[in-house]
């Protein structure tokens, strides 16, 4: 595409039949404590693979 | 939903319930925006006026971006629906899982830091250690309230959790013993001061902790003015010898230097790059938690310094990095293919469900930040959760919990953030902490950009 650049991203809405194991680290565990997000956080499948 | 914004010279559009991320130009960029809300005649005659000095926006090439962004469309990548709100009424009813403690095997510290939200580790209470007897019961407890799940965290918290240090080693030890017998695996972190840091604390650590958090706030006279020792001198000089000496023999293995910036400190970049400079290369750095009255209280005056600080700091961690002197910051770690996934991005941090604090005595919070707040205690470790009313109020904990996040294009990078902050500032854990709302968007907005930076420049 001429002015749009896609950047490779996860699928979220595919995730609703891949994920959900529950295998990931808790948001602020072993972090922050403080100002948690989610979206640091890794996809213990995709570590797995990785 | 979608969210345009410009930044280091980027264009980008995020599209929120599908995670696509788009780069564009300045042309697309207001297509785009003005997409939704407008047909395409009138946003074609908009573009053509706006842009008549350029030879290249003509209407047949707006018609050919018209065709480009309904190809992104028709393949989810561009103004996707949301088709998970449904999911989220159903995590009331869930069934869950424990899988993370937060150990407070100290309730005592050897620092007096002003601005603790533990109350100098006291949590509001009287000094207390955990005894190995209630900390093996919790490991017990959170193996028998896993379920199926594999991995479980501990987090070995204070107050200072080496003023126990002897109690840790041996719950750890019992730890290894329980994953043999149940087919888990603990992952152990120590959130540490540092000033009773010795190689006994750093060997042990580096073969037994998945990960080790150090305290840190900065520049000397940063560090030194709200972290003092009891005597009430600065415990920069103390700390920062035995942190370099532990970063060096820790090789590969996780750990964060973990600050907290105040109003003291609102150009808290320097600190970060302080931090860089002493060689340490996994950082982070909090805004801090208190009283809107405390003298150190981030104000509103400092948010638009904060902002600012944030693209600093972004903009320089990407000119490091090409350097080849990078470091990382945890709220820039975002993982744009390899992140979580929609389930985790709805559910939230889990605390009162998933994660729970377990104090010197076994009692039950919702999460460390909770502790001392009797009116949220859950229960304890030999009876297990028997405040049910409170941990059905932190189940509804997600990202569509709250109204005022409904039209938030930042919900599923935060799940509805803290609940404790949340609690804080608005008296409910369903409410919202707007100012840390507006802090936690910047930052994304910044570590989709790096993100969008080095996919391009790969």
């Amino acid at each position: 595409m001429k002015r749009i650049q896609t950047i490779d991203t996860r699928d979220l809405k595919k995730s609703t039949k891949t994920g959900g194991c529950g295998e990931c680290q808790t948001s602020c565990q072993s972090a922050c404590k403080t100002s948690c997000g989610v979206a640091n956080q890794q996809c213990e499948k995709s570590a797995d693979k990785q | 939903m979608i969210h345009c914004y410009k930044l280091n010279g980027y264009n980008i559009v995020l599209d929120v319930f599908s995670g696509s991320v788009h780069s564009v130009d300045e042309v697309a960029f207001d297509a785009v925006s003005m997409y939704e809300h407008n047909d395409k005649e009138t946003i074609k005659r908009a573009l053509l006026e706006k842009y008549k000095s350029q030879n290249d926006v003509t209407p047949e090439d707006i018609e050919e971006l018209f065709e480009d962004i309904e190809s992104l469309k028709e393949s989810g990548k561009l103004f996707a629906p949301d088709v998970y709100a449904d999911k989220a009424f159903d995590l009331k009813n869930r069934n869950t899982v424990i899988k993370a403690l937060c150990l407070h095997v100290a309730h005592t510290c050897n620092l007096n830091c002003e601005y603790c939200f533990a109350s100098q580790g006291k949590y509001h209470g009287e000094r207390a250690l955990m005894s190995l007897e209630v900390g093996k019961r919790a490991l017990d407890f959170l193996v028998e309230n896993s379920g199926t799940r594999t991995n479980l965290e501990v987090d070995f918290f204070g107050g200072e959790p080496l003023m126990n240090w002897q109690v840790v080693k041996d719950i750890v030890m019992y730890g290894r013993e329980l994953e043999k017998k149940n087919n888990k695996k603990f992952r152990f972190t120590l959130t540490t001061n540092g000033v009773l840091l010795d190689d006994d604390v750093i060997e042990f650590a580096n073969k037994e902790m998945h990960n080790v958090v150090l305290s840190l706030d900065g520049r000397k006279e940063i560090h030194d003015h709200l972290r003092k020792t009891v005597g009430g001198k600065g415990s920069y000089d103390i700390i920062v010898p035995k942190f370099q000496h532990f970063a060096e023999k820790r090789g590969n293995q996780n750990y964060y230097m973990r600050g907290t910036f105040t109003h003291n400190n609102v150009d808290f970049t320097n600190d970060i790059f302080h931090m860089a400079d002493l060689g340490f290369t996994e950082l982070s750095m909090e805004p801090v938690v208190c009283k809107p009255d405390d003298p150190y209280a981030l104000t509103e005056e400092d948010l638009p310094i904060l902002f600012e600080q944030y693209e600093i700091l972004a903009k320089e961690m990407l000119k490091r990095e090409k350097e080849g002197r990078g470091f990382t910051f945890y709220h820039y770690m975002i993982d744009l293919k390899g992140g979580p996934c929609i389930y985790k991005r709805i559910s939230g941090c889990g605390s009162g469900t998933e994660y729970m604090a377990v104090t010197p005595w076994g009692e039950l919070f919702p999460c460390h930040q909770f502790v001392g707040d009797e009116k949220y205690s859950l229960g304890n470790i030999w009876d297990g959760v028997t405040n049910k009313e409170v941990q059905n109020e932190f189940k509804l904990c997600n990202a569509y919990a709250r109204e005022e996040c409904r039209d938030c294009w930042a919900k599923l990078y935060c799940s509805g953030g803290c609940a404790a902050n949340a609690y804080h500032a608005s008296g409910s854990v369903t409410g919202v902490y707007e100012y840390g709302c507006r802090l936690f968007k910047k930052r994304m907005e910044c570590a989709i950009m790096m993100q969008v930076d080095k996919s391009i420049n790969k």
